[in-house]
């Protein structure tokens, strides 16, 4: 069976990602930082699915490192879902330049370094699938989240201009856009249940948007309507407000 | 984001944290005054609810799978949907299961919970062969059966300390489906008459109708069964539906609580009649119906369960029964099992006599007769379920389980009553 590399395995959507997955019968790749924190999810995995999981370690922002790391993985992955998110304090990211430049390169740079690595191999190939998860913050700056929502809308445009060079060899680009998703990354906010989605929930979407070969999936899919409205708030009145 | 009980009530708030790592659980209990932990949110009432809240379910990896002896060691927070979804198309399926399987192992554990086969395999702690827990004082401890710490925290209601892995034991299974019996019967001597013919089938359960009056009181479907051997483990958990909102709560009014009885009642087959069928169908009827809990409307609901001893298990359910039927609060669903014999754990429900739960929304008068029911269990000798409760009396509660002075005891000596609490157990004192 292929193999699918997720990029970013440590976080909660990603576990899930795995999860679902290795239930439909894929063997996996799990790339992260400091991967041997990962050999629970393996060995959980393992007995859940009966599939291979090979950890990788792997630094989204050591870019240079990419191009080897693509090719140490003994058998070309059928998929490549990037994970990988980094959210910085709003506040703090305004007054530290690290914050702001980690929000980035987590989000865009390093996510853009190693996808264009497997986009010259999908091309070429003329198979394979990438997803990117990015986030519905991508869709207009506010001034809560504007930093890391402006990495994630790098990184949705560039998705966008993928899926457009890529039709044509037959390779499937889907650009996830989550909205409020109840994960380490979230934990303390205030989240409305309704809107929330779980890591299972966005995982078991994920894959079936995949799956049917969509190019734009909303998670949960209310975000849709929500970001729709939001994108048409004329600017004089936008500035205003505090959402 | 404020966690509720399945009951939807009480609604506070709350302050979570996720369990992710034994390091980080260790560092909140340290700076945490007070906090219960919590897993799938599936107990009724207010037992896994505070001001702060241990949440369990992400801490879910799989560790060991013994393929021959069929024993599964995971994190407290894996569903047992989970574990049958991994399994049963193995051969496996769980010894003692509750009628959901939306709980977490850790939750199994710490509600005892039991299931259609208690008179034959008793509680969940039956196929616990071991557990670690995390204690107030930070320690990590292995217990095993038969150590105090392991009666005390089988039923303990989460008040022992933060249950991390356990070791239990699965059954081997030959089909995923079951071939079911259904007994209709016109009173409650016939159903009693037919627990007693059964009593050899591993499984059994009955649905009552409350709202029968008169010599029609007790009137049941008796469903036993026991798993085919066809060789069938093809089990794919089914496709939910959902109930996406609220119901208002005209939806749930006397008449349609009453049509919904004569339906189900009227659907089956007089005297005896057979059935083929899966695992969710004859395990976890209500597991279909995702967040069937709002049909009960946004105030929320209870379950009331209780259960008596057998020797005065026919005179109290009537008793009850009557003051059921004549409130005319009746229940959407109201289930009547008989149990086998008790165990040793400080807290745990089960004892050998009859239970019956029912569910009741929330609305005025309803604890007032809540509490005269409270009085005939403890009349008949009964106690009532702490996983389904949100407002017995602590005096009440007393007088169903005379091992309590050992758990409170138990819980000083640890230090664990200061650090773990839930709204129920400073509730009733526990």
């Amino acid at each position: 069976m292929s193999y699918i590399l997720i990029i970013g395995a440590k976080s909660d959507i990603a576990k899930e990602v795995a999860r679902v997955y290795a239930k439909a019968g894929y063997n996996l790749y799990l790339a992260a930082r400091e991967c041997s924190s990962l050999e629970d999810l393996k060995q959980d995995i393992e007995i859940r699915g009966g599939v291979e999981v090979e950890l990788k370690e792997f630094d989204i922002t050591a870019y240079a490192t990419h191009e080897n790391f693509y090719d140490s993985l003994k058998k070309r992955p059928l998929g490549v879902i990037v994970v990988s998110g980094y959210m910085a304090e709003q506040k703090t990211a305004q007054k530290e330049w690290i914050e702001t430049l980690n929000t980035i390169n987590v989000n865009y740079t390093g996510a853009i370094s190693i996808l264009n690595i497997v986009a010259n191999d999908f091309e070429k190939e003329r198979r394979g699938f990438i997803v990117g998860v990015s986030s519905v913050a991508g869709e207009r700056g506010r001034k809560a989240n504007y930093i890391y929502g402006s990495a994630k809308a790098g990184f949705s445009a560039y998705l966008s201009g993928l899926r457009n060079r890529l039709h044509e060899s037959g390779v499937q680009v889907l650009t996830v856009k989550p909205g409020f998703v109840d994960t380490k990354m979230t934990e303390g906010l205030d989240l409305p249940q309704k809107l929330t989605a779980s890591p299972s929930e966005v995982a078991e979407d994920i894959f079936n948007a995949q799956q049917k070969g969509r190019n734009i999936l909303y998670s949960k899919s209310i975000w849709m309507i929500i970001m729709l409205i939001i994108k048409h708030i004329p600017e004089s009145i936008f500035k205003k407000m505090s959402i | 984001m404020g966690l509720l009980s399945w009951g939807m009530y009480p609604k506070i708030k709350n302050k979570i944290f996720s369990l992710r790592s034994k390091e980080a659980l260790g560092a909140y209990i340290e700076k945490t005054d007070e906090f219960i932990p919590h897993g799938n949110g599936r107990s009724y009432g207010d037992c896994a609810l505070n001001e702060n809240i241990l949440y369990a379910k992400r801490y879910n990896n799989f560790l060991a799978f013994d393929e021959l002896s069929g024993t599964l060691t995971c994190q407290a927070g894996v569903l047992l949907s989970e574990i049958l979804d991994t399994f049963v198309k193995r051969g496996w399926f769980l010894k003692v299961t509750p009628g959901t399987k939306l709980i977490t192992i850790g939750g199994a554990i710490a509600s005892d919970v039991h299931g259609k086969n208690h008179h034959v395999e008793g509680c969940f702690s039956e196929c616990v062969l071991a557990f670690d827990i995390m204690l107030p004082n930070g320690e990590i401890k292995s217990c095993k059966k038969g150590d105090e710490l392991f009666r005390a925290t089988c039923g303990g209601m989460g008040l022992t300390g933060v249950i991390l892995a356990a070791k239990i034991n699965l059954k081997k299974i030959n089909s995923k489906n079951i071939n079911q019996t259904t007994i209709k019967t016109k009173n409650l001597k016939e159903t009693f008459e037919a627990f007693e013919n059964y009593q050899e089938m591993p499984y059994s359960v009955a649905w009552i109708d409350c709202l029968a009056k008169d010599e029609e009181i007790g009137k049941s479907l008796l469903m036993v069964g026991d798993f085919a051997d066809d060789g069938d483990l093809d089990y794919k958990s089914k496709k939910k539906l959902s109930i996406p909102f609220n119901f208002p709560s005209f939806a749930l009014n006397n008449l349609s609580v009453k049509a919904f009885n004569t339906l189900y009642y009227a659907k089956a087959k007089d005297g005896v009649s057979r059935q083929k069928v899966d695992i969710d169908t004859f395990f976890y009827p209500l597991d279909a119906i995702g967040n069937w809990n709002r049909i009960y409307g946004s105030g929320g609901f209870t379950q009331y369960q209780f259960i008596l001893p057998k020797e005065s298990s026919f005179e109290g359910l009537k008793e009850i029964l009557t003051k059921i039927s004549a409130s005319g609060k009746g229940s959407f669903l109201a289930v009547l099992k008989l149990y086998g014999k008790e165990n040793g754990n400080y807290l745990s429900f089960p004892l050998e006599g009859y239970s019956l739960a029912l569910d009741f929304k929330i609305e005025a008068g309803l604890f007032e007769l809540l509490n005269t029911l409270d009085e005939s269990v403890v009349k008949y000798g009964g106690r009532i379920y702490l996983t389904k409760d949100v407002r017995v009396s602590s005096e009440m509660f007393e007088k169903g389980y005379p091992l309590v002075e050992k758990f409170r005891a138990f819980r000083r000596e640890n230090n664990m009553d200061k650090k773990l609490n839930s709204l129920q157990s400073k509730r009733i004192k526990i």
